[in-house]
């Protein structure tokens, strides 16, 4: 499964050439010893279509048990105890078939030391090949499961990245809505739509992953509509987008935690009202620029504690996205706290 | 009559407990607070019986708040999510109610708190601060009283803390500042790589120790950035060493 079909058949191609080769080499040796072609030919094809069936044996054996770094003694006896098993064998079937030749017996004798040389060489290369072409699937194969994994991984951590709701966030709305409901239904009316319309887009599926600003916009004015009835009168929101950065894309749900960063940053670091800007823009390379501001007071709070969660989280689903750790970037000037998202803009960003 | 005050930063949340107020014609609501900030002004100035206290508010959460009252008045806290203080309420049995709720179970609350005040079952206000003190808001400031203002002071911000009677004093590029809890209290509830008891009056911060001198026979004196000097007892010298690397 993992190795492809293509590559098994290259090297059953190779494995057989080499044989061919080998035999015709022996063939034309023995010929060119003067002895006749036919005698050539039948020795060449016992001698090597036993010592291939040893091969064949070798392979089998390390395909099913791959030797330990300490075990390539036992290898190596392995392919003596082979290489004498196909020499008594090839001797005794030679004998048969070839012993009515004048000379041949003496000379089957006497090539036997160069014949099992021979044989041992060429078996040992076969074992050093079929040992490094196992292992070398196995690797693929378990590089395959570790990608494999590494994707279920990424995709989850992406999805549950893109989940995070803020239980906090979500009480206190419903916290709010028990409120109007005595007092002004009609607006409680609307802010339960409005609730369920934001935590519908929480549950989007996988193939939204990527949206139109214009889309993300129109999610995120949900939200800070919910959150200007929670906080009444202290929340100001001032949204200026420019018409061509709507047409541009970024990944679903990624400005919702960095307005809700800012506006728990604001809020809850500030006393009095509190107005929270979002800017977006086209930069270079027709980059998505965002850009969130909102006040804080530089004397109680480093602006690391702006960099809370929310944030994290939209680094982190960047990295994994983009391979980039530079695209979310915050700055604190005298009592603003500024986040700057870049969203570069790829070619397979369909949705 | 029992005077009530209402202290929460959303609008909506302070008038749903308006709302269920008025069934209860015994309790006489003075006034509502949006911040931590108003509530203590609030409080010192109308003395209530019982508060309605939020946990999460800007600047200084309900727990800070109540560290800067000297007598608390007893408290119903309302919260929508938040896992330490709901541990700390659930450490000292103390009622408290998770938004959104209704009328039945705000009613349970006064009720019980109605019953208490008869029992003369004390109010374990402290113990409920000492435990909710242990949450990562709270350990990256300090909220004191500085006569009537309200100080917040960010944890780096501080040299050293200092045992004076039941108070520790904190000392900051601003002079020092007086909290009425223990020692032990901020040895446990502050970062204990940044803030190294090294006496038994002294807490420091080590990131304002430029050395450490020899100082008398087992003792060691701290020297700060700002040119402080702190001591540091035989047992206090090897904890720095530890946190230093050393």
């Amino acid at each position: 499964m993992s190795v492809s079909l293509f590559t098994v058949r290259r090297f059953l191609i190779s494995f057989s050439i080499a044989w061919v080769i080998l035999m015709t080499d022996h063939a034309i040796l023995l010929w060119s010893l003067e002895w006749p072609i036919e005698l050539a030919i039948i020795d060449s094809l016992i001698s090597n279509t036993l010592l291939l069936m040893a091969c064949l044996l070798v392979m089998n054996t390390i395909r099913y048990y791959t030797p330990e770094l300490n075990q390539y003694l036992n290898v190596l006896c392995m392919c003596i105890v082979l290489t004498i098993l196909w020499m008594v064998l090839s001797k005794w079937l030679l004998g048969l078939a070839l012993n009515s030749y004048e000379g041949y017996p003496l000379f089957l004798r006497r090539s036997i030391m160069v014949r099992s040389s021979i044989g041992f060489l060429i078996m040992g290369i076969v074992t050093m090949i079929g040992i490094i072409w196992y292992n070398w699937q196995d690797q693929q194969r378990s590089e395959e499961r570790k990608s494999d994994a590494e994707k279920l991984t990424r995709d989850a951590e992406l999805f549950k990245l893109r989940q995070q709701l803020q239980p906090h966030f979500l009480f206190n709305s419903l916290n709010s809505i028990n409120a109007l409901i005595g007092a002004r239904p009609a607006e409680a009316r609307k802010m339960v739509q409005q609730l369920s319309d934001f935590l519908r887009g929480t549950i989007k599926k996988e193939e939204t992953q990527w949206v139109s600003l214009q889309e993300e916009m129109q999610y995120l004015q949900l939200y800070l509509d919910i959150e200007k009835v929670r906080f009444g009168n202290r929340l100001t929101t001032i949204v200026e987008t420019d018409a061509q950065s709507l047409t541009l894309k970024l990944p679903a749900l990624l400005l919702q935690p960095i307005v809700e960063n800012a506006i728990k940053f604001g809020l809850y670091d500030t006393i009095g009202e509190t107005v929270i800007s979002i800017k977006t823009s086209t930069g270079i390379n027709n980059e998505l620029q965002v850009i969130v501001t909102n006040p804080f007071d530089p004397e109680t709070s480093s602006p690391k504690q702006g960099t809370g969660f929310g944030l994290k989280s939209v680094q982190r689903r960047l990295y994994l996205l983009f391979d980039r750790n530079d695209l979310v970037v915050t700055e604190a000037k005298e009592d603003q706290f500024t986040t700057r998202v870049r969203i570069p803009q790829l070619p397979d960003m369909t949705t | 009559m029992a005077k009530v005050i209402i202290i929460d930063d959303e609008p909506l949340a302070r008038s749903i407990v308006k709302e269920y107020l008025a069934k209860h014609p015994q309790l006489e609501l003075l006034a509502e607070c949006g911040d931590g900030f108003e509530g203590v002004k609030s409080i010192q100035q109308h003395q209530p019986d019982l508060i309605f206290l939020d946990i999460q508010m800007p600047k200084i959460n309900g727990f800070e708040m109540l560290e800067l009252i000297e007598q608390p008045p007893n408290v119903i806290f309302t919260t929508a999510f938040d896992e330490y203080a709901i541990k700390a309420f659930e450490a000292h049995a103390i009622d408290y109610l998770l938004k959104p709720f209704n009328q039945e179970r705000f009613d349970k609350a006064v009720t019980k708190w109605q019953e208490q005040q008869q029992s003369h079952v004390p109010a374990k206000t402290e113990e409920l601060l000492e435990t909710a003190a242990q949450s990562p808001a709270q350990n990256q400031r300090v909220v004191v009283k500085n006569g009537s203002k309200i100080k917040i002071i960010p944890v780096h911000d501080i040299y050293f803390m200092e045992a004076a009677d039941d108070y520790v004093k904190i000392h900051t590029h601003e002079g020092y500042f007086l909290k009425n809890k223990t020692m032990s209290h901020f040895e446990q509830a502050l970062d204990e790589q940044q803030f190294v008891r090294s006496h038994r009056s002294y807490i420091v911060n080590v990131q304002q120790i430029t050395r450490i001198d020899p100082y008398e026979k087992d003792n060691h004196i701290a020297i700060l950035k700002s040119g402080m000097r702190v001591p540091v007892s035989r047992g206090g010298y090897g904890k720095l060493k530890a946190v230093l690397g050393l």
